[in-house]
């Protein structure tokens, strides 16, 4: 312990070195105003920015990724709840609760309340980081595709009941999301699936980010559109003001989430140390649990704080919790900590169980510049609050131009192919022909993030045991995570079962 | 200073390729790239080719090889046909170039569909040949070299479990030839990248794996892995005492490309110009290291040298695919 | 049209949707494969064949009359939005063609220049101040920032100098 502390103080004179302390803040305005932009997320902050840190000594380049990790993250808030476009997969739960909050005209409520959740669970995800890395380490490694599949379905069983009030319409929207998600290759069988109507541009699969900026982005905005011709030309994404009193007020109000936010920071930490979850499915759960939790759930959808508060925590939780498989194990847990590894492959560093003890001085530099980079985003972004507001009061006619162009390059710019902006508008489009008939769409775009987790780890797991369920139960992890999935699936089932009976019985006698 | 250091490039660039060049006819410049240089990866990111990817373009750019970016644009769909059908779109562009693995053979030969004859792409450097071993958890303490690990894995059947990355994989074509050579009946279960295989056996999920040394070193390292042997032609420097299945008796042996490809109907110039510029890069410090830290063999080879190699590994995956049964 | 008759031609569309991502999947094995668990496409196809019973469910509930949507007389999109919506859904549709032939910095400024002047009746002053900035923005943050390129069309010569500039 005493130990700990020390090896972190010294990693704390490296951080506070000029230079680096300069990286993080670079770092961390740069990743969010990355993370802002829809379409653009931590993996592509880091991946496009992994080049210029050759120029400056290994630690450095860390703390800088690290920054732009964080930065991201916090960032991803901004346009979920702005724009109402989860700019990566990480944010769509945010969206959830922060959008509906911000059409009320409390977006500096959503915004702050997301800074800090982010803020805690950073906090205390770099705690639990500094004090019980190795033995959660191990975890990690057991964690095979059996455990992988039972996790996947407790995310998914936190989410019944998020669809509408047609059951019929709610089981097309996940069972699209799920088939559009097989799009492209089979990994099982090597063979290309579904590339629908033989178009190449299927073969790499529907990108998460084209169908949730299609619908969220194109269809949101199409539907916006027609609103205000509705209201004769009047309307603002966001009527919200920031005063220091509002400011108070809403701070005030978030010492009454404080249980949603711990608990998000927890599970997002968790979940983010299981290779190959990361930090989606963490804030998924946690917003999935938040509501289990809350007094009010019905609350949830229309504008709970606790709904903004509980993913976002989770969501910068995971993110340091996925950087523990990489450095002990060298396995990312998330498509960012993938390239991080990269990058420190290229620096000759050898990540694993030796990188504690042969370059310690670069882990607890790391280790250091999570606690700075938490802080500083933090300040940051509430600094930049009182701006992003005032862009939200901007006329709709000059704001939405400018959404519909973010649209169209962040569909483009993850993967450079033209055929992705074509599906996206096509999936505005119809997005926004269903959105009128009520169909909802939530669902689906959760089960495009969901399904591609999902689907492998459970054939992996029957190859394994040569076609038998009894897999997911019978392994010290598996098994209790698929019980508390199936009992959390049916138990709006049963609760419904036993209203309705109840409901009937005087009825019928 | 900006532009001394500009004309100073450019001095040393047209130094290095002048030699190349003497034999041509050229008057005036050589080509230069003039606009971002589009770097395709034929696997997604993360993954080994990758990170490759990115340290050729890191050391490009920090070295201040080329007066442009190389901007890698990862395209891993089925198996690499979404890259090869998207270069192949782009004949005689001259600032396309790809970073390929075997999949450059096998995935046009199971999918003739594609249209794609890797006969017409332009030559520019193999820069490194990855290699494989046999891999076990280091906690099978009753397993230390190949007679064990097929007594072993007989006794278990078809419950032993090997992970590879993707079905008709190189890691599958492997497990293949193990099961035939040895009379074994191994489970093959395909995962999503050779840095999760890697994992699965060092948490006990597989019973071996035949992973590169780069995705297994840090377990390896760690000892929570050990390796058996090796599908090599000589022992590698990095395992002394790892004996080849050469050795062993039996001729396997198997290696994945690292090679720049350009696309097809490149002009002559620009070819040379590539060519040139990887055989420094080739040579730069950085990438030398890389390679002998990640076990990687394979000479530098460039141009028709390297078209030749292509053909004669074109057949010889043809003839292992139409034994596994992948292909008729 | 009415709500009630977009309802239905939007399930016959759907169920068509379904039929096709069926037939589609059937390209993989879609049953029980001995000792080694489901084929590529039976997830899939059983999925696909739920959204096509989805569909009959939502027909059904049109039939018999059922629930707010299925019985609304309302006209789905009102005539004087329709040209809004229209217009913008169409200008979309041209800017992403032009993509390819004029490249985004040809086709962005267009686009800004309809939306904010035609739709926004926004001055030109202000309307001509946007159209140039933001491309420039653009081109800045994805390009230099971040080296990601926007593709260029037939403008491409254009950029060979900038490019020597900033790289």
């Amino acid at each position: 312990m005493l130990e700990t502390i020390q090896l972190l103080a010294q990693g704390f004179v490296v951080v506070f070195e000029p230079q680096n302390l300069l990286l993080i803040i670079a770092g961390c305005t740069l990743g969010l105003f990355i993370g802002a932009m829809p379409g653009l997320g931590s993996v592509n902050g880091v991946a496009i920015l992994l080049p210029l840190t050759f120029l400056v000594p290994p630690t450095g380049a860390i703390i800088f990724l690290a920054a732009i990790y964080y930065g991201a993250m916090y960032g991803g808030a901004i346009s979920s709840i702005m724009l109402g476009i989860p700019g990566a997969s990480t944010a769509v739960a945010t969206t959830f609760d922060g959008r509906p909050l911000a059409k009320q005209g409390m977006a500096d409520k959503a915004l702050i309340g997301a800074a800090v959740a982010s803020f805690v669970g950073g906090s205390i995800s770099v705690v639990l980081f500094t004090f019980f890395a190795p033995p959660l380490a191990h975890v990690a490694l057991v964690f095979g595709a059996p455990e992988e599949f039972a996790l996947m379905m407790l995310a998914f069983a936190t989410f019944v009941g998020l669809g509408g009030d047609d059951i019929f319409k709610t089981l097309f929207s996940i069972c699209i999301g799920l088939v559009l998600s097989a799009v492209g290759f089979d990994i099982i069988s090597g063979e290309p699936r579904l590339v629908l109507w033989d178009i190449t541009g299927f073969l790499h699969g529907i990108n998460f980010l084209v169908l949730a900026i299609g619908v969220y982005g194109i269809g949101e905005m199409l539907w916006t559109v027609e609103e205000h011709a509705l209201g004769g030309g009047k309307s603002m994404l966001s009527d919200a003001t920031v005063t220091v009193k509002r400011t108070i007020a809403a701070l005030r109000e978030l010492v009454k989430t404080w249980k949603a936010t711990v608990m998000g920071s927890f599970l997002g930490y968790f979940v983010g140390i299981l290779p190959a979850a990361g930090a989606t499915p963490g804030s998924l759960m946690a917003y999935g649990i938040a509501k289990q939790m809350s007094s009010e759930p019905d609350k949830f959808g229309d504008g709970a704080i606790e709904g903004v508060c509980a993913p976002e925590a989770a969501n910068n939780a995971a993110s340091t919790g996925s950087m523990l498989p990489m450095l002990t194990l060298g396995i990312p847990g998330s498509p960012t900590t993938a390239i991080l590894l990269g990058g420190m492959v290229i620096w000759g560093l050898e990540p694993g169980p030796r990188l504690f003890v042969d370059h310690s001085e670069f882990v607890w530099g790391l280790i250091a510049s999570l606690y700075a980079a938490n802080l500083f985003t933090l300040l940051i972004n509430i600094a930049f609050i009182p701006v992003f507001i005032k862009v939200l009061k901007t006329p709709f006619t000059i704001l939405a131009p400018i959404i519909f162009t973010l649209c169209l390059i962040g569909g483009y710019a993850p993967t450079q192919d033209m055929h992705d902006v074509w599906l996206m508008i096509v999936f505005g489009i119809v997005g926004y022909l269903m959105r009128k008939l009520d169909y909802p769409l939530a669902p689906a775009v959760l089960a495009i993030v969901l399904g591609p987790l999902a689907e492998p780890a459970m054939r992996q797991s029957l190859i394994i045991s040569e076609g038998s369920f009894m897999i997911f139960f019978n392994r010290a992890y598996a098994g209790p995570i698929m019980v508390a999935a199936l009992l959390l699936l049916f138990l709006p089932l049963f609760k419904m079962l036993y209203d309705r009976m109840r409901a009937t019985k005087p009825a019928a006698e | 200073m900006y532009k001394s250091k500009h004309t100073l490039k450019k001095m040393a660039c047209a130094l290095g390729v002048s030699t190349i060049l003497a034999a041509m006819p050229i008057v005036g410049h050589a080509w230069e790239p003039q606009k971002p240089v589009e770097f395709v990866v034929m696997a997604g990111k993360g993954g080994g080719a990758d990170k490759a990817v990115r340290l050729l373009q890191s050391i490009i750019a920090s070295d201040n090889m080329a007066p442009v970016p190389f901007t890698p644009v990862n395209k891993p769909g089925g198996s690499g046909a979404e890259a090869l059908v998207h270069v192949n779109g782009k004949k005689g562009d001259n600032h396309t170039i790809m970073f390929t693995l075997n999949s450059f053979y096998t995935t046009p030969l199971r999918q003739p569909g594609l249209g794609i004859d890797i006969a017409t792409f332009t030559p520019i450097a193999r820069m490194a040949e990855d290699t494989f071993l046999l891999w076990v958890n280091s906690d099978r303490k009753d397993i230390n070299n190949v007679a064990d690990f097929v007594k072993a894995a007989k006794a278990k059947g078809s419950g032993w479990i090997m992970a590879g990355t993707g079905k008709n994989s190189e890691d599958n074509l492997l497990t293949d030839f193990l099961n035939t050579a040895y009379d074994l009946k191994m489970k093959y279960v395909p995962y999503k990248g050779g840095g999760k295989v890697a994992k699965e056996l060092a948490g006990n999920n597989a019973d071996s794996t035949v992973n590169n040394p780069s995705e297994q070193l840090g377990f390896y390292e760690a000892g929570t892995t050990k390796a058996l042997a090796a599908f090599t032609g000589q022992r590698l420097p990095m395992f002394p005492n790892t004996p080849t299945f050469k050795e062993l008796g039996s001729d396997m042996v198997y290696y994945m490309q690292r090679t720049v490809v350009g696309a097809p109907g490149m002009s002559k110039e620009a070819s040379a110009y590539y060519q040139e510029l990887f055989t420094r890069v080739y040579n730069s410090p950085k990438w030398q290291q890389y390679i002998s830290k990640k076990s990687l063999q394979g000479d530098l080879l460039a141009g028709d040298a390297l078209m030749a190699y292509w053909m004669k590994e074109r057949d010889i995956h043809e003839v292992m695919l139409k034994k596994m049964g992948a292909i008729k | 049209m009415t709500v009630r008759t977009a309802e239905l031609l939007m399930a016959l569309m759907m169920g068509l949707f379904s039929i096709y991502l069926m037939y589609k999947s059937a390209e993989l094995p879609i049953g029980w494969i001995e000792e080694e668990g489901p084929g590529g496409g039976l997830w899939p196809f059983w999925l696909s064949t739920i959204m096509l019973i989805s569909c009959g469910g939502i027909l059904f509930n049109w039939v018999r009359k059922k629930g707010a949507i299925a019985t609304s007389t309302k006209v789905y999109i009102e005539s004087h939005v329709l040209g809004d919506v229209l217009a913008v859904a169409i200008a979309l549709i041209i800017t992403v063609a032009l993509f390819s032939f004029i490249g985004i910095y040809g086709a962005l400024p267009l686009f800004l220049i309809f939306y904010l002047r035609f739709m926004g009746k926004h001055s030109w002053k202000l309307t001509g101040t946007l159209a140039i900035l933001i491309p420039v923005v653009i081109f800045y943050f994805f390009e230099i920032t971040l080296k990601i390129i926007l593709p260029k069309g037939i403008t491409e010569p254009l950029f060979l100098p900038l490019y020597k500039i900033f790289f």
